[in-house]
């Protein structure tokens, strides 16, 4: 009997021992794959913080530039820079055959010349002097300098020609190239060429689609929340529509961009591209969430604080609005900024309402064509030349680190006004 | 039986809540059955009984909180002041204006001590000037014997007070709002016994000003603070009287086999 009770209790802890090690495997796993992951983002991505400038030498010649003697500023603004930039890099091996002289051309950013015209201008007196100037090194160049470049390759299965390579080096040995942070990479928008694409452009239209997005489906949600919850008679009908918001909650994303496609831009006419129909679009996909997370923190609120305010003589909708909201803002909070950050990484949508198009300028309002900065990611990742593999990375690192700072301003948020009972 | 009650109730114009062949159904469960009960004025009844013989559903009548419950059905009729308080021209938000409700856990809203007493009188607009706001949370807070013990913490949140001193809270919330009834669910079921003696003292102070009506686990609780006893058994009420001969010499068996605490 004794013996028995012994094995019995035995054979529980051993069983809780193999439970709590399959839940630390788990973690384990989890915590391993996300590890590898960061881990392979981050070095594929970092080198794209940093880009590779060329010091060369400009002479500052005005009759390359066919300007006249004492040229106003006006006449600095409209001269033509081209035979100028094209002179400078030609100077760098003078005995180049016109084959190499387009190679070295090719060495630096395909506009060059305004980094020359943007030199001259800040300094106007430098006319007829020589001034070492940093070039925007071109971007297979930059993956060179980077060792991320098989150099080992023969020469025809690469860009970078042999004659490039010693050039580059001889570059490198004078100490005339150089790294430094990648600043253009936040300032600039998409390029084609990918030494100067940057995200501001995608990262504006996610900010004016977001900002859509919360404008909307906040109040929205918050109001047909609290009406479903606390006004709304029980029957058939409000079954049903609880029904189809949890069920909304759960539809593929690419759905709300195809409802978008069709009510918004070909029922209502909106324009393609915008951050108005995107943050219309990702409000739709936010709507239920919010919806949810509304519901139930209404719901957690004690019922015995419902009671005392009506037993005070509140009315209904003073116990919602005095009682109610308050308590369950701190989860209505934290519901909103989920679905918000959600919708900050969602692409499948926009892409469908044509926000994956080539954009040039940073959007300024929330009518100007735009993209998002995972739709960027998206576009990059298509891109075939080396340096938007880094960039690809180095976008994902961005988005990933906003929402890590998204959901911390959630815990915190939560943290801060938690109602203690 | 009806003979009885009759006879044990309260001579009709010394009542202040008149209670006439109440039934209440939960859907089709019947809860109470023809209940005919008055309540006297500045004094304090207490309710017993059994668990789920419906005393709180009852409780619940008078101010009308059933009403929150969508199944909850009320028959009969209850006046106060001889005004039907189901009429339909009656709206609910000033009857309960009219009656305190003090309920088993004790449930300070989560802001401050002071906003809590205030909150009422502010609800119902009949305090505006700021100093007679200040002046009224601090009478509510003395009459709920809780005045010495929070005046230094008036803005430190309700919750953070003691259970006991929690439950005065809601009492002095309740009576911040002047009502003519006070309502106590099971208001000390929560509390340690100190606690609890000083809820009981402070009930028979209020006894002066308010009509009381209290629903107690503890017969020795209904014994010290109430002057008439009604004994509540599967829905009916059985008995009432003075607390004193509800406890002494109980005209019905059931109601002895209660307070001598051979069942229940």
């Amino acid at each position: 009997m004794n013996k028995n009770k012994e094995k019995l209790l035995n054979s529980r802890y051993r069983a809780e021992k193999r439970f709590q090690f399959y839940g630390k495997s788990a973690i384990f796993l989890a915590l391993l794959f996300l590890t590898i992951f960061i881990f392979k983002i981050f070095s594929t991505g970092y080198t794209a913080f940093q880009k590779t400038w060329l010091i060369v030498p400009v002479t500052f010649d005005a009759e390359t530039m066919y300007l006249d003697e004492n040229p106003s500023k006006e006449d600095l603004k409209d001269a033509d820079y081209f035979d100028l930039a094209l002179q400078t890099m030609f100077d760098l091996d003078k005995s180049a055959s016109e084959k190499q002289q387009n190679d070295l051309k090719r060495m630096v950013s395909y506009f060059f010349e305004r980094e020359i015209k943007r030199e001259l201008l800040n300094d106007p007196s430098l006319i007829g002097k020589t001034k070492d100037v940093y070039l925007t090194a071109s971007d297979d160049l930059d993956q060179v300098f980077k060792g991320n470049y098989p150099r080992d390759l023969p020469e025809d299965q690469r860009r970078v020609t042999d004659y490039q390579l010693k050039i580059f080096d001889q570059l490198v040995e004078q100490g005339r190239v150089e790294s430094k942070f990648n600043l253009s990479f936040f300032t600039y928008p998409d390029s084609r060429e990918a030494e100067l694409a940057g995200i501001a452009s995608s990262f504006m239209g996610s900010i004016f689609s977001i900002l859509v997005c919360l404008v909307i489906a906040f109040p929205v949600a918050v109001l047909a929340a609290i009406y479903l919850e606390e006004f709304a008679p029980k029957n058939r009908f409000t079954d049903f529509i609880e029904v189809n918001i949890n069920n909304l909650a759960a539809v593929p994303s690419i759905i709300f961009g195809l409802l978008g496609l069709a009510v918004f831009i070909n029922f209502f006419g909106m324009p393609r591209s915008v951050p108005l129909v995107g943050g219309l679009v990702l409000s739709l996909m936010t709507l239920p969430t919010i919806i949810i997370a509304t519901r139930s923190s209404l719901q957690s609120v004690p019922p015995s604080i419902r009671e005392a305010a009506l037993a005070m003589g509140a009315s209904e909708m003073q116990v919602v609005f005095q009682h109610l909201l308050p308590s369950a803002m701190p989860g209505i909070f934290t519901g909103t900024i989920i679905g918000l950050a959600r919708a900050f990484g969602e692409s499948a949508p926009l892409l469908l309402i044509g926000m994956v198009a080539f954009i040039v300028d940073i959007p300024a309002t929330f009518t100007d064509p735009a993209t998002a900065l995972p739709v960027q990611i998206y576009i990059w990742a298509d891109s075939p030349e080396r340096a938007f593999v880094a960039k690809t990375s180095a976008a994902t690192l961005i988005l990933i680190s906003l929402l890590i700072l998204i959901n911390l301003a959630a815990v915190l948020l939560r943290k801060r006004y938690e109602v203690k009972w | 039986m009806d003979k009885e009650l009759e006879n044990n109730n309260i001579i009709e114009n010394k009542a202040l809540i008149e209670c006439k062949n109440v039934d209440v159904f939960y859907a089709n469960q019947q809860a109470l059955f023809g209940i005919n009960l008055n309540i006297g004025e500045k004094e304090v009844t207490s309710l017993i009984g059994p668990s789920g013989c419906g005393k709180s559903t009852f409780l619940r009548c008078i101010n009308r909180m059933n009403d929150v419950i969508d199944i909850c059905r009320v028959e009969g009729s209850i006046k106060i002041s001889n005004e039907d308080i189901y009429h339909p021209d009656i709206d609910v938000v000033e009857l309960r204006s009219r009656i305190g409700m003090v309920f088993q856990k004790p449930n300070p809203f989560p802001k401050s001590v002071y906003d809590n007493v205030a909150y009422g009188p502010k609800l119902h607009g009949r305090i505006l000037h700021k100093d007679d706001l200040d002046e009224k949370v601090e009478k509510s807070l003395e009459r709920a014997g809780l005045w010495s013990e929070v005046k230094d913490r008036l803005s430190e949140p309700g919750t953070s007070l003691s259970g006991g001193q929690q439950q005065r809270l809601c009492i002095a919330r309740a009576i911040a709002i002047d009502p003519s009834i006070i309502l106590m669910d099971e208001p000390c079921s929560a509390l340690d016994p100190i606690a609890t003696a000083k809820i009981e003292e402070l009930i028979d102070e209020l006894k002066d000003n308010f009509t009381i009506t209290i629903v107690t686990h503890s017969m020795q609780q209904a014994a010290r603070v109430s002057q008439r006893t009604a004994f509540f058994h599967l829905g009916k009420l059985i008995e009432v009287g003075d607390t004193e001969k509800i406890f002494r010499s109980p005209d019905h068996e059931q109601t002895e086999a209660y307070v001598t605490g051979r069942y229940g």
